[in-house]
This record gives C-alpha cells, structure tokens and sequence, in this order.
C-alpha cells in the first residue's frame, strides 16, 4: 500500500493531485467524469470581490499542442460564491480551495477575509498572476514588492493555508517566490499561463478580443517543469507544480523537480477524466519502482 | 447524464464537402435530447490539441449508434471525414441543452444551414414521438446542392422545402427568401446554420412576432461549461455555449 498523503502547513492532501483554477469550474462539472473524492483538492474558479463580466468573445485560440485563452477572470464575485456555491460544493469529499483575485489590495484582502469565514475551505490559492486583466491581477505578481505587498495584506487576515500563485512571465521566478515566502505564504503553486498572442494572417487581425493571453497546455510544460526545480530550490516552503501536466508521468516529473503536490490544467478539457487517472497513475509508479511513499519522490531528482 | 465513451466506426458515407459517420458502442447510449452536441476527440491530427464539438445527427438507441455529420472545414474535420470504418473515436457526450420540445397544435418549422442542417433531423425525430400531431416541416438552404445531403433521411421525418444560393436545387436565394414564408403557417422556428442565416432568421422571427430558437458554435475548449471561453452576451450577461447553450431563444440573445 504506497501512502500517497501529502502534509502541507494546515492542508492536508489524501493524495498529491489538485486541479488548477479555470479548468475545472466548481468540481460539478465534472462529477460524472470523476469521483472527486479521489482528488488531493479541486482549486475553484477565480473569484474576485465583485461580479466581473470578463472580456468579450472571442477568448480562445487554439495553439500547437495548447490553447490560448483571454476569460479575464469571468465570476459572480465573492458573496455569490459563499451564498449560492458554497452550500452546494462544501461536503466535497476532497479539500475545496479558492483561487482568490483582485485588481488591488483592498479587494483581495476584504475577499480573503470573507473566504476565512468559510469552515469548509481550508486554503485560498492567491492569484496574482493573471495574465488577462488590466489592473492588478498579474501586476502584482511580476514585481517582488507587490508580491510582498499583497501576500502581506493578506498573510494579516487570512489564517489559513496561504498558496501564492505565481506568474512565469518574469526575469527570475526564485526572486518572486523568496518574496512570497517571506511576505507569509505557506506554498507557491506554478505556474500561471505564459503570456503569448495569435493572429490570423487572412485577416491580419489578433485571434483573442484582448489581443494576448495566457498560453497553457502540454506545450508549457518544459518551461513549467524548469521554474519548478529552480523555485523548489530557492524556498523552504512547499511548491505546488502546474503547466502542461496531462499524465501520470509528467506529475512524477514535477514531484521530482520538486513540487510537494500537482494541478491539472488544460488536460480537464481533453479528458475530462484525468485528473483521476493522474492520481491512480502516481501509485502505480510507485508500486513499479518500489516507492513507499509518494513524499519520498518529491525534489528526487538526480542530477 | 454526461459519459466518455470509445466509440467504433461502423459506417461512413462521403460527400462533396462531408462525411457521416455512424459510431456504434458497447455500452448502452446516454439519454440524448435533440440539438445536443458531442466533443470528439481528434486522434493523429496535430492541429487539434483540443476536442471538436459536433452536434448528433440521429440516435438508434436500439443498436447503440448515434450519427454525425460531418463538414470538412479545416484540418480536424478534414481528419475525422477522412476515417474509415473500423476507427476508434472518443466522445464526450451529450452536451449542452437541446432544443425546447414544441407543445400540441405549434406549427413548427426547422431551419437549417450548410451543415446546419444536421442536428435538425434527430430533434425532428424526436418531436414526432413526443408531441406526435406536430409534423414538422424543414426548410434546408446550402450554397448549392452539394451542401444539402441525406435529404431523403429529412423527407422520411417531414415536409423538406429547399433554397441554394446558386439554384442548383429548390428555390435560388437564401433561406428568408422562400416562399413558404408567405404561404404556410408557422409558429414556432428553429434555427441552425451559419452566423448571417440565423441573424436573418431571427430578424424575420422578431418582425412577425414568431418564437424562435437558434443554435449557436461559438469556439469552445472544455465544452462542459468550465473553462468559460465560448461565452454569448446575453440579456443575462456572458454565459456559456457549450452549457447554457448552444440553443437560445432569440429573447435572449443582444443580435
């Protein structure tokens, strides 16, 4: 029997697969794709403090091996969630996280606290990183003194599990996450989608309504891979791996680059089903290479 | 309830410009509304990462098998007309709302477009059995004659009127322009096809006071409401397509 729990500071994981913010809803679009009890934890759609209607359509364009995409953070805001949401969501038989956005910190802190209340979230996955909406979002996240500023701010009224996510789309990753770690977050979970754009020749016009948008899919996984060894190595807090991840192989990947758990992304889309898969997947690898524990793979890597 | 399931490649018909496949599975089918769509999975074409949703021809709940008509647009679809009997194909169904089930003594008339035409005759079928005094009746336009396949399938359901652009077949024009407009009673108008048709479509419903409902495909990536990029903006703000869609009632709808 491989034990798969994973213990993070206040947040435990019955096994190491989450899946990532945007690509899963609020987990009951895909319950009857998977048991969501056989999931680590499901991080729900990015909420912010108020409604927010997102950007106009056209929000998706496909790319080699990934997608592009412009949401721009599409929610009912935060006292929707805690009315109508989570009534239906908090007897989930996995751990429920919040990804939690703002466009300053006033609006991340009073949406935080809010979420606090909330017996049955035990973590709040801060985004910080959000490529798609004009103020805040990914500003914050591209600076180390923002990110000090509003994990700080939030460290103050928030106390639980604090996971800061974080943007690729900056000069060196590791500087960020010191700066999270030291500001009060209990993990970092990398990465957010890389800032990419499309066009159409025929048209010579951009694909997306807001011109760019965050790049996710199998095809980030590489560059994710790579921020995650570097981070890992950089903080004593735990890392959360995330970016292209669609099998049970790439997860290994990334617990042995370092990350303590995992998110499944864009790969909900192709196979509703995977996130699952991936959990059952990591076990057998176990049992394959005589792994007692997952937690033995996490930072395996050899070098 | 929404199932992914391996289907098999039984029988496939070409056309000029599409294919139908038949996918037989073992297991037995979802309970499917008409208008509803499946995601397929695209196997061996590198320019599908993601799935293509492909609204349902027919359903034989009887031998397991549901029908897709299929248009040869760009690579993906080019891949899926190009298969042949025997593959393997891995669907995700169904998905969306379906089309709103007309009452006793509606008189109904479904417009179809290019391969707009294909999700009409399963929702046909269906209304024959539910609300059997309403015979339906289609009116089918395409850019000329190759567009409008398996009309034989359609006249078997009900009345089929017909335009083509070219006039290769029916009436030449477009859909708004036949004469049944003038000539028979309707109440009640469904309506799929390219974006302009239904626009005219929904025109002509709002001008003679007619219910109406249409069938939108906007671009979408998980096609189960959750990655929320094939939004419409409605009267209630963006919602998605692929789940609070793709069929509307043109009440809804800011076009």
């Amino acid at each position: 029997m491989v034990k798969t729990e994973i213990k993070l500071k206040g947040l435990t994981l019955k096994n190491p697969v989450m899946t990532a913010s945007g690509t899963f809803g609020y987990g009951e679009e895909y319950a009857d794709f998977v048991d969501l009890s056989e999931l680590g934890g499901i991080i729900v759609k990015g909420t912010t403090l108020h409604h927010r209607e997102g950007n106009p359509y056209p929000r998706m364009a496909e790319t080699p091996m990934g997608m592009l995409n412009c949401v721009g953070l599409q929610n009912k805001g935060v006292d929707y969630f805690i009315e109508t949401i989570y009534p239906r969501i908090k007897n989930y038989k996995t751990n429920v996280l919040v990804n939690v956005s703002g466009s300053n910190i006033d609006d991340y802190v009073t949406a935080a606290a809010k979420i606090d209340a909330l017996e049955n979230i035990p973590a709040i996955e801060l985004n910080v990183s959000c490529p798609n909406v004009k103020q805040g979002g990914m500003a914050f996240g591209v600076t180390c003194s923002g990110i000090e500023q509003v994990t700080k701010a939030v460290r103050e009224v928030y106390h639980k599990h604090l996971m800061v996510k974080l943007s690729p789309n900056v000069t060196n990753i590791a500087e960020i996450a010191l700066a999270a770690e030291a500001a009060g977050a209990d993990s970092v979970s990398l990465i957010n989608t890389l800032l990419g754009m499309a066009i159409d020749a025929e048209t010579r016009k951009p694909v997306l309504s807001m011109v760019t948008g965050g790049l996710s899919g199998a095809c980030v996984k590489p560059v994710a891979l790579r921020m995650v060894w570097q981070v890992s190595r950089a903080v004593k807090i735990p890392v959360i791996g995330l970016g292209g991840i669609s099998s049970a192989t790439d997860a290994i990947e990334f617990l042995l680059a370092g990350a303590s758990a995992i998110e499944i992304g864009t790969a909900n889309f192709i196979d509703p089903a995977i996130s699952a898969k991936v959990a059952k997947g990591i076990v057998e690898y176990c049992e394959k290479h005589g792994v007692a524990d997952v937690n033995e793979l996490v930072g395996g890597l050899q070098c | 309830m929404k199932k992914i399931i391996d289907f098999e490649v039984i029988e496939k018909r070409s056309f000029p410009r599409a294919a139908l496949l038949r996918l037989h599975c073992a297991q037995p089918l979802p309970a499917i509304r008409g208008g509803q769509f499946v995601q397929v999975r695209v196997d061996g074409c590198d320019k599908a990462y993601l799935r293509r949703p492909i609204s349902i021809h027919d359903v034989d709940y009887a031998n397991n098998t549901i029908d897709l008509l299929i248009q040869e647009k760009h690579e993906a679809t080019k891949k899926l007309c190009s298969l042949p009997e025997g593959s393997k194909l891995n669907v995700v169904l169904p998905l969306g709302n379906g089309f709103t089930m007309p009452e006793k003594g509606d008189n109904v008339l479904l417009v179809g477009g290019g391969i707009g035409i294909a999700p009409l005759l399963y929702f046909a079928k269906t209304i024959c059995q539910d609300v059997p005094t309403c015979a339906p009746t289609f009116l089918l336009g395409g850019r000329s004659k190759d567009d409008l396949m398996l009309l034989d399938r359609f006249r078997e359901v009900g009345e089929v009127a017909i335009t083509t652009n070219d006039g290769s077949l029916g009436e030449a024009g477009f859909v708004t322009q036949h004469s049944l407009w003038n000539t028979k009673k309707i109440n009640k108008i469904y309506a799929c096809g390219p974006m302009p048709m239904m626009k005219a479509v929904a025109k002509l419903a709002r001008e003679r006071g007619l219910w109406c409902e249409v069938s939108l495909e906007n671009q979408m990536a998980c096609g189960i409401g959750a990655c929320l990029c094939c939004v419409e903006n409605t009267t209630e703000g963006n919602v998605c397509v692929c789940k609070e869609g793709p069929v509307f009632n043109i009440e809804r709808l800011l076009w």
